[in-house]
């Protein structure tokens, strides 16, 4: 291991880090905001969009990213729609992260509805207030950790974004091996990126699914 | 009868109720009077639950209709929260809501729903609380509970909505056999202070002790209604009287 | 309407290339899923015990799976190896090598998983029923633990055939980099064949992964009651 080497590759990787946080975090606000309005959509059975939803989380919940994104940005702008990479990295991600949010929050909500629901309506309470005092908070307790497991998915996905010349860390790495060929140090410095962007979001969804379930369940 | 001096509160009227293609009620018709304990006792499966879903609207309806003082009781938004506001409901399951500590689970209708003052509705749901043996539980969550606690926190829940009518629907059947009784007492003491109640019950002393009035359902149909004393003493019906026989062993 | 070169697809022996190139992606991810399957239940069982170095082994294990990105991992082995041991692997050997040990460990997690979920009053009352503890599992845990374990290893296999498409990153001609290939080829001739072929590819994967998903669901909704 070269220290000399490490060093000055360094900011490189800082700077691709810090792409991958922007892309990534942009990405993954949206496909929250995708997802509570795709299960909300299919929860309560809205004609069309419910089936439009429908389709939308089996496409892009069977197709690997890598391809949306080679669609979205090689495809589309042969139909005159051409796009950035780095919004594109942000889409594709969005679009992905978003069918998998609305199946969390769907089956979220699918478990607290039924007699919860009943005996809210006993004591009178109409139906949005069932939904905002009743349904969202436990359904939003009971999708912690499958939410946790799509942050971690989609910020490990965002490792394809070199795909479309984004130079995120894995473009960094491959570049400089291809250039230098310091591989150790380079795949060294890989690892201890993506650790760092991923182990504090990993420990942090571990205590925030240990606190929900304490503090709303019990055990 | 007396009871029919008193006020009409509930009425279901000629309701036919069907799952897919099984009829559970049939023309069914019953009606609660102000100030009465009307049980409802019958084998598993023959539509008793039904019944108490039906009042609270809960439960869609093929035929018939069910009125509450004289209003209809229907999908209709506005009308049917604030019919269920008078109509207090005690589920099998308890169903508080487990996000909420005891106190929050008591005080959130009446502050939502009817909008009441917080402090004075603090104060009754502790005064309820401590009715029902439980003013230290206020800030326990539901799983920190017994069973027989977690049901008596569900009737002081309905009851801080005040309701005119309250729905038990097998409330001590999910219980251990222990705990019947703390729940059932605060049941009876409800019933000394005149509340008007439909229960649904498997406990056979306590229906006798409690009701003014006995409905034993079958298939759907009342098969026979009196007071206590003539339903559980002097049964008119074969069914009815197999029925009694069902809850009494013999060593043969 | 512009030409959205799906003519491309249908020139010479292109389809038949992009089948080939699909059928790359599926043999890796199905040999993948295969040593997964046969390393991963063991694992899983083993993963059971008490012991706390092998807890404490097995949680280092699975938490690197569960943290380091799956290109990170077929980088490490594709360069690394190279670098380490002198060898030039071959890609689609780095990439059967990733792609199970990041399967074992998934298929390992589900395993232990669903054994675990197995209340305990299943053994004993099967025990007082005077069965031996052969006859225990065999008749009474296992079949409830296939039925917890089926659904969820398919849905593993749809998102190996997902993952494999990172292969081409690493230079294994695969159906995206065969695409690719054609789209180059054709540049001058049809200048819109990204569309078409692009869009294929992510048809073939839908259509791939689609029916094995639907599978998956039905089979957890049949036995989720039993």
């Amino acid at each position: 291991m070269n220290w000399e080497v490490i060093g000055s590759y360094l900011p490189l990787y800082w700077k691709a880090m810090l792409l991958t946080l922007r892309i990534g975090w942009i990405g993954i606000v949206f496909a929250i905001l995708l997802g509570v309005l795709c299960a909300i959509v299919r929860f309560y059975k809205i004609p069309v969009l419910s089936q439009l939803a429908g389709v939308y989380i089996e496409v892009f919940r069977n197709t690997p990213l890598l391809v949306q994104l080679f669609f979205l940005y090689f495809a589309l702008p042969k139909i005159g729609i051409p796009i950035r990479a780095d919004f594109c990295g942000a889409l594709g991600l969005a679009l992905l992260g978003g069918a998998y949010m609305a199946e969390t929050f769907r089956s979220g909500l699918e478990s607290v509805a039924g007699i919860q629901t009943e005996s809210a309506l006993s004591l009178g309470m109409n139906k949005s207030q069932v939904v905002t005092h009743i349904i969202f908070p436990q359904a939003f307790a009971r999708s912690v950790p499958s939410f946790v497991a799509n942050i971690i998915f989609l910020l490990k996905e965002t490792s394809v974004f070199s795909a479309i010349s984004l130079m995120d860390l894995m473009f960094t790495a491959k570049d400089l091996i291809g250039l230098y060929y310091k591989t150790t140090e380079c795949l060294t410095l890989l690892v201890v990126f993506y650790a760092l962007i991923l182990i504090p979001v990993s420990v942090l969804g571990d205590r925030l699914e240990r606190r929900v379930r304490h503090a709303e369940f019990g055990d | 009868m007396s009871e029919n001096k008193k006020e009409e509160i509930i009425k279901v009227n000629h309701i036919t109720k069907r799952y897919d293609d099984n009829s559970v009620l049939e023309d069914f018709s019953l009606s609660v009077y102000e100030g009465e304990v009307v049980v409802i006792v019958g084998p598993s499966g023959c539509g008793k639950s039904t019944i108490l879903r039906i009042m609270n609207g809960l439960e869609p309806i093929q035929k018939g209709e069910v009125t509450y003082r004289g209003e209809k009781v229907d999908g209709k938004l506005g009308s049917i929260t604030r019919i269920r506001e008078k109509v207090g409901m005690v589920f099998q399951s308890y169903e508080l809501f487990p996000h909420k500590t005891i106190l929050q689970n008591v005080m959130l209708a009446p502050v939502l729903v009817q909008k009441r003052d917080k402090k004075e509705v603090k104060e009754e749901a502790l005064q309820l609380l401590a009715r029902v043996g439980l003013a230290e539980k206020k800030d326990s969550y539901p799983r920190q509970l017994s069973g027989g606690q977690k049901q008596r926190v569900a009737i002081v829940r309905a009851l801080c909505m005040h309701p005119e009518v309250l729905l038990f629907d097998e409330v001590t059947a999910a219980l251990d056999p222990e705990m019947v009784r703390e729940v059932l007492e605060v049941i009876l003491s409800l019933a000394k202070e005149g509340k008007t109640m439909v229960i649904v019950t498997h406990e056979m002393a306590f229906a006798e002790a409690i009701a003014d009035r006995v409905i034993f359902l079958d298939a759907g149909q009342i098969e026979e209604e009196g007071t206590a004393e003539e339903f559980f003493r002097h049964p008119k019906s074969e069914r009815a009287k197999q029925f009694l026989n069902s809850f009494t062993y013999e060593k043969k | 309407m512009p030409n959205l070169g799906i003519e491309v697809l249908f020139k010479g022996t292109n389809m038949a290339r992009l089948l080939g190139g699909l059928w790359v992606s599926l043999r890796i991810s199905l040999i993948a899923v295969g040593f997964s399957v046969l390393l991963g239940i063991p694992l899983g069982i083993i993963m059971t015990a008490k012991s706390k170095v092998i807890k404490a082994f097995t949680r280092l294990y699975l938490e690197v799976v569960r943290v380091m990105p799956q290109m990170v991992l077929l980088f490490i082995v594709f360069f690394g190896t190279t670098r380490i041991f002198g060898w030039n692997l071959n890609a689609e050997l780095a990439s059967v090598i990733v792609f199970t040990f990041w399967g074992t460990a998934e298929m390992a997690d589900l395993v232990r998983g669903a054994f675990i979920s197995i209340p305990k009053h299943q053994y004993e009352s099967a025990k007082a029923l005077g069965m031996n503890s052969l006859h225990v599992f065999l008749f009474v845990i296992l079949p409830q633990t296939i039925r917890r374990l089926l659904p969820l290893s398919i849905n593993l296999v749809t998102r190996m055939i997902k993952t494999t498409s990172l292969v081409m990153m690493i230079g294994v001609v695969e159906v995206l980099k065969v695409g690719q290939q054609i789209i180059e080829a054709n540049r001058t001739s049809s200048p819109n064949a990204a569309f078409g072929v692009y869009g294929t590819v992510f048809l073939l994967y839908f259509i791939g992964c689609w029916p094995i998903s639907m599978l998956s669901k039905y089979l957890e909704k049949k036995w989720s009651n039993t």
